[in-house]
């Protein structure tokens, strides 16, 4: 953080000021002359909200995206498929059973079981060869979405939120100022808060794994060098196993938020797909604090345009896109 | 191929002639004249529905996939977005020509509007392409993937321009010396026309100077650099010479279907492009064609050969995807390598007739 204000200063200005600015629109009484320009701040509050919480879901899918790749070299273009398998079954197993937790369970451990079978029958005979693990992937999710229609038909599915998450929380946020002076606080889905503190949760244990214990050093040295790492006697296709089996898990685990949060339908694999190929390259590829960032950014763009500029919201994820690979084409948070 | 040229600089009428043969190996083979004068007669043998369904559809997907597989064959850029770019003329030439949609539609003539959509197509491309050549291999098909989702979501969204959810319905197709171009025979020889020549166009740039430039910069860029070509220069001009041609494609799409809508360049249709192209195979510009035949074929007769056998006619996309999974499984280079491979184990077998089997 601190090199990167000392190398650029003026972005990071840039950066500080917009930060602020953002603060003091979300805490600050807004003063009618920017109701008036800007419209009412509750809608603006939700926006935010909703795009900070949309980045929470979108980080999830894209984590195990970069995790897989930039750990492994491993392109898997199927990972919105298991995102959308994931989906499913946790809606079969909470609508089967009732509950909520499990779904998560179920959904994490049956997809990343998925992802296991493809890293030992796909990835493991193709070590390398970005290409034609593209194209067998773009196969794969072709093949996975034609069967996922075929079992589940062309309907939308939503996952029942639990009874104890049911209903809006009020957070202290002041929205405005009623005539008689009593202030109106922002009222917020309480699922949508609780899922964005655990994908906060789960991406501090991911980084902490992966840089503060053994078991992520040897994962970081397999990448660099496996004959070696290999040679010191770690089991390291076991370790490539776990990790891909995280990365998809994750996958799972998003797809039943999303269907929480949204609902589960065919299409919505490429959607998060591509939601995270947008996340990985404005983040960085296959770093996981560039994942966190991307998702925020991308999440919130989406939402405040969606608000502010329906017609030209999509634009603006592009434009964000096109302008990183314009200034740093590696991402901003990667490493190379 | 040019030294044959340059070495003989009075060369005499059949040595033209052979130098032109030697240029373009294809006119040397009777199974390509045989094919030339099938397609060429084929409005006598084949009813409306053939001939506008099947055969000009394929040469419109195949040339849009000619367009990809001008850029992954020869410049190892795997592009996803050609689809899209030929969605973007499509729809420039329902903008700016006659529609039913009279509010967006600025009613120019088709041969005002035709250039103007190709033109700001292939700018399109080439600006996409700019983008994309600053990252390689798996990065710029996820780039181009995104471009391509892009602008699926915005003509999706986009009324004022794009017609939104709808599209553009009823697009004008051209008529003049008294012949309504769009009616079967004549439209299936402008697909036919458009298609050969831009298949002569790519195999010529191939092997112009251009074009060797462009598969050595595909082998090495860090070699070619040294030698002094601009590589991101080089790259940037494959996109813009493919984006015209994927441009052209689209324009006959338009034409062909008479309407544009978001889901004509959906994600999925920009994926069917790379299938049809890896299919056929991309290391030749014939290949896209066989890729697209196949892949017709099967969308119009799939499903009734599924009920026939007692399957569920909607899984054409499955039966899609598996043999897809089963050609970037087996064959790296699609139709054509496995073609090859199958006549050079014939030919291995033939040579030696004593038996055993070829080494290798």
């Amino acid at each position: 953080m601190t090199r990167f204000i000392e190398r650029h200063p003026a972005w990071a200005l840039i950066v500080l000021i917009a930060v602020a600015v953002l603060l003091w629109l979300i805490l600050a009484v807004w003063p009618p002359g920017l109701e008036e320009a800007f419209g009412r701040k509750r809608v603006f509050l939700n926006a935010v909200f909703n795009g900070i919480t949309l980045g929470g879901l979108y980080f999830l899918v894209a984590s195990g995206f970069t995790l897989i790749f930039g750990l492994m070299r491993n392109v898997n273009l199927a990972h919105g498929s298991l995102y959308l398998f994931g989906g499913y079954i946790g809606y079969a197993i909470s609508a089967w059973t009732g509950s909520w937790i499990l779904g998560f369970v179920i959904a994490f451990l049956g997809v990343a079981l998925v992802g296991i079978v493809l890293q030992i029958v796909v990835f493991r005979r193709m070590e390398g060869q970005d290409l034609r693990q593209t194209m067998v992937t773009i196969g794969l999710s072709i093949v996975f979405a034609d069967l996922m229609l075929w079992a589940f038909g062309g309907d939308f599915y939503q996952i029942q939120t639990p009874s104890w998450l049911v209903g809006p929380i009020e957070l202290p946020l002041v929205t405005a100022v009623r005539s008689s002076g009593e202030a109106v606080y922002l009222r917020y889905p309480m699922v949508r808060l609780v899922i964005f503190v655990a994908a906060v949760v789960i991406g501090i244990a991911m980084w902490l794994a992966l840089n503060r214990t053994r078991v992520g050093m040897m994962v970081r040295a397999g990448v660099d060098d496996r004959d070696m790492l290999a040679a010191t006697g770690v089991p390291i296709q076991l370790v490539f196993v776990a990790v891909f089996a995280l990365g998809a898990g994750l996958a799972g685990i998003a797809g039943v938020v999303g269907g929480t949060f949204q609902s589960i339908s065919p299409g919505e694999d490429t959607r998060f797909l591509l939601a995270s190929l947008v996340v990985v390259i404005v983040g960085g590829m296959g770093s996981i604090p560039g994942a966190a960032l991307g998702a925020v950014i991308i999440g919130l763009a989406e939402q405040l345009g969606s608000v502010y500029i329906p017609t030209y919201a999509i634009v603006v994820t592009f434009l964000i896109m096109v302008l990183v690979l314009a200034l740093r084409p590696q991402g901003l948070l990667a490493r190379r | 191929m040019s030294l044959v040229q340059g070495t003989h600089p009075q060369t005499s009428q059949p040595a033209k002639a052979r130098a032109i043969l030697l240029a373009w190996p294809e006119f040397n083979k009777p199974a390509v004249w045989l094919v030339a004068v099938i397609l060429l007669i084929m409005p006598f043998i084949a009813n409306g529905f053939f001939l506008i369904e099947i055969f000009a559809t394929t040469m419109i997907l195949g040339t849009i996939a000619l367009s990809l597989m001008f850029l992954a064959g020869y410049g190892g850029m795997v592009s996803l977005m050609q689809l899209t770019v030929a969605g973007f003329a499509a729809y420039m030439v329902a903008v700016f020509g006659m529609s039913a949609n009279t509010n967006i539609s600025l009613g120019w003539p088709w041969w005002l509007a035709t250039p103007m959509a190709l033109l700001l197509a292939t700018a399109f491309g080439t600006l996409g392409g700019a983008l994309a050549v600053r990252t390689e291999g798996i990065y710029t098909i996820m780039i181009t993937l995104a471009i391509g989702a892009a602008f699926y979501y915005f003509t999706n969204q986009n009324w004022a321009i794009f017609g939104g959810h709808t599209g553009i319905n009823t697009v004008a197709t051209p008529k003049f010396w008294g012949v309504d171009w769009r009616s079967d025979i004549p439209f299936y020889y402008v697909t036919l026309g458009v298609a050969a020549f831009c298949y002569f166009a790519v195999q010529y740039v191939s092997r112009a100077p251009f074009g060797l430039a462009l598969q050595g910069v595909r082998d090495n860029p860090r070699r070619m650099a040294a030698l002094g070509f601009n590589v991101n220069a080089h790259r940037v001009a494959a996109y813009a010479f493919a984006a015209f041609i994927a441009a052209l494609g689209g324009v006959l799409q338009v034409w062909n279907y008479r309407q544009i809508s978001p889901g004509s360049v959906s994600v999925g249709a920009c994926i069917d492009i790379l299938i049809i192209a890896v299919v056929g195979g991309i290391s030749r510009p014939v290949g896209p064609y066989i890729g697209a035949f196949i892949f017709v074929i099967l969308r119009t007769f799939a499903l009734d050969l599924l009920v026939k056998f007692g399957l569920d006619g909607n899984r054409f996309r499955l039966l899609i995807g598996l043999g897809f999974l089963a050609i970037v499984f087996w064959s790296s280079d699609g139709v054509i390598g496995l073609w090859e491979r199958w006549r050079r184990r014939a030919a291995a077998t033939d040579a030696r007739p004593s038996g055993g089997k070829p080494h290798g």
